[in-house]
């Protein structure tokens, strides 16, 4: 399935990244991030364990948990909530396994998501979700990394559906001053072997990354640097601010 | 065909596995390429063998313990760890591990601790290899095992405190973790147990083998049971992996705060499918446990497979009944062991005389570690 039709007509697409429930009214967010020009929204399930992610995120995840936020929780509220973009579901291996691929899968599509990306499954260990996806309809989203070889980046785009998530940088998500040299390298190889969009991710902090990024790429993926904002205080009304300034620097 | 074979992709049945974010498969493949031709390799086997001879103080005794067999109406004997340099197994790993970092290249060594002997030994091995080491540990831990603490930097190592979830072993895991992620270049990420990404709990597992090796050699007798405390569960895999191939039963006892076997399920942590303390949802707990080094909600894949398929058992001890036990081996033996050790001997204490464990039975204890850390 395409998430990101405007990018074959050669629009940039800005994915903003939210930690699902994070604040009781979190959902409207998503509608701010929707207003601003985002193209899908990635939604975090909260993990106890997040080793892919650096110190905002941890927080980020640790404040929707203490919160009392649980994945039926999440869902719920995704269920109530009328998104014009699609929702992609970013989370661990953990909470895929302990529900069971195939209910897991199911219950995202029943609340409207339509693509799932599990951090710490790598291609080699994504089989069982891979058929519980496809059985759902939903994307499964691959990462691929600055480190990946040309034969597993062959691989995971042949096997990817959505977009391939780029990583930027060797290390975890979090704010970064400049974007890493690597990206370019990595999103230009993937782009050689795939026609799914490439989208770059981690570290993606403000409009002038998110032009370098729009550069080399199909489009940006963008998440710590707004969790940031929200750990802070901001509204929705000022996140939306924040992504409507990417959304220019990225058209 | 050996109960514990060499991991076929990296699985133990159900188990195992290399569940970590793309951007640590490239380092993991080269750690499994490194180990697979270094253990095949006579000149790194005889570095290794060596220097657990002229450094670690290998091979360990095994010692009768008489005086509390006695009282307890069964033959026991120890496998006394706790003799070896830096005063637990970790040594066994950690050196291995050390020199086939050095092998390939890297002049980083990263590791988490618990108890912080894990994190010793890696201070330890880096000190003498000429390696820098960054060692990850829970505040709670820092607070608890000041003295590890202490050794370490005093060997020269950084200590990281970790102040994220329940500032444990698990959280220490996930940082490490992070960090190795941004340095797969320089660093080697020296796990402590067998859990983790192929091909850590197999190497590892490898690495203590030495253990039960050893054991079984000094033995004069077949032993009825062998038991071990498991929380990743490494200083068990190596005692485990000399007696499998035997009649005796494998007995490894999990902290009852932390009992991923007992009460946990299927999930996966830290890079590995394995049997996982956690919520409804797949949110892992948070263990509790007197004994740092178990105070751990996972446990390494291969005993999840060795527990499926009932070769080894898994029991609990209560942290009252560790306290006891400690105290009761010191005052019969002379040998104060660690908290983390003592589960195995607390369940001798319960259940020699029982069906579990009938008077007159032979076994073979893994004293992991020495009481010293736990002293305050």
């Amino acid at each position: 399935m395409n998430l990101l039709p405007g990018v074959a007509r050669g629009r940039k697409a800005l994915v903003p990244y939210l930690t699902g429930g994070i604040t009781a009214d979190w959902t409207d967010y998503l509608h701010a991030f929707e207003a601003a020009g985002a193209d899908a929204i990635e939604i975090g399930l909260p993990f106890s364990d997040p080793m892919l992610d650096g110190v905002t995120i941890q927080q980020a995840s640790d404040h929707a948990l203490a919160r009392g936020a649980t994945v039926a929780s999440i869902l719920a509220d995704l269920a109530a909530t009328r998104v014009g973009v699609p929702l992609v579901v970013m989370t661990y291996a953990n909470l895929v396994v302990r529900a069971g691929p195939a209910a897991f899968c199911a219950r995202l599509a029943e609340a409207g998501v339509s693509g799932l990306l599990v951090s710490d499954m790598p291609v080699d260990e994504v089989a069982e979700v891979e058929q519980a996806a496809a059985d759902a309809g939903l994307a499964l989203i691959l990462l691929v990394a600055p480190v990946t070889t040309d034969e597993r980046l062959a691989e995971i785009a042949r096997r990817a559906r959505g977009y391939l998530y780029a990583i930027s940088v060797m290390g975890t998500t979090g704010e970064r001053a400049t974007l890493a040299g690597s990206a370019a390298t990595l999103a230009a190889r993937a782009k050689a072997v795939t026609d799914l969009p490439v989208l770059v991710g981690f570290g993606i902090s403000g409009p002038a990354q998110a032009a370098e990024a729009g550069q080399v790429a199909d489009g940006v993926v963008v998440g710590a640097a707004l969790m940031r904002r929200i750990l802070d205080g901001a509204t929705p009304g000022e996140l939306g601010v924040d992504l409507a300034a990417m959304r220019a620097a990225l058209d | 065909m050996s109960l514990m074979p060499h991991p076929v992709a990296g699985r133990f049945g159900d188990f195992g596995g290399r569940y970590v974010p793309e951007s640590l498969i490239p380092a993991c493949a080269a750690v499994a390429d490194a180990f697979t031709e270094a253990w095949a390799d006579k000149t790194f086997r005889d570095e290794l063998d060596n220097l657990l001879a002229v450094y670690a103080g290998r091979p360990t005794p095994l010692t009768p313990a008489l005086n509390l067999g006695a009282q307890l109406g069964i033959a026991l004997w120890l496998k006394r760890e706790d003799l070896a340099h830096t005063g637990s197994h970790k040594i066994n790993n950690v050196l291995g591990q050390a020199l086939l970092a050095r092998r390939m290249g890297r002049t980083r060594l990263i590791a988490e601790t618990g108890a912080g002997q894990h994190g010793v030994a890696t201070a330890t091995a880096a000190a003498l290899l000429g390696l820098s080491a960054t060692v990850y540990m829970g505040t709670r831990d820092i607070e608890r095992q000041r003295l590890n603490v202490h050794r370490m930097e005093m060997l020269g190592a950084t200590v990281v405190p970790v102040t994220s979830g329940s500032r444990t072993l698990k959280d220490a895991t996930n940082e490490a973790m992070r960090a190795w992620v941004a340095d797969t270049d320089r660093a080697h990420f020296l796990l402590g147990s067998v859990g983790g990404p192929h091909p850590y709990p197999w190497m590892v597992r490898e690495f203590q083998r030495v253990i039960g090796a050893e054991a079984r050699r000094q033995a004069s007798f077949t032993p009825d049971v062998v038991v071990a405390c498991v929380g990743g569960g490494s200083n068990a895999a190596g005692t485990f992996a000399g007696f499998v191939d035997t009649p005796a039963r494998l007995v490894g006892v999990e902290a009852a705060g932390g009992a991923a076997m007992s009460s946990g399920a299927p999930g996966v942590v830290h890079g590995a499918r394995s049997m996982v303390l956690q919520d409804a949802e797949g949110q892992v707990a948070e263990a509790e446990s007197i004994a740092a080094g178990l105070d751990y909600p996972g446990i390494g894949p291969e005993h999840a497979h060795l527990g499926a398929i009932g070769r080894a058992e898994y029991r609990t001890a209560t942290d009252d009944e560790v306290v006891a036990a400690v105290g009761r081996l010191a005052r019969t033996e002379g040998i104060i062991c660690a908290f983390e050790s003592a589960h195995a001997v607390a369940w001798v204490l319960r259940a020699a005389g029982t069906p579990d464990l009938p008077t007159g039975s032979a076994v073979v204890l893994t004293l992991s570690g020495r009481g010293d850390k736990d002293m305050r």
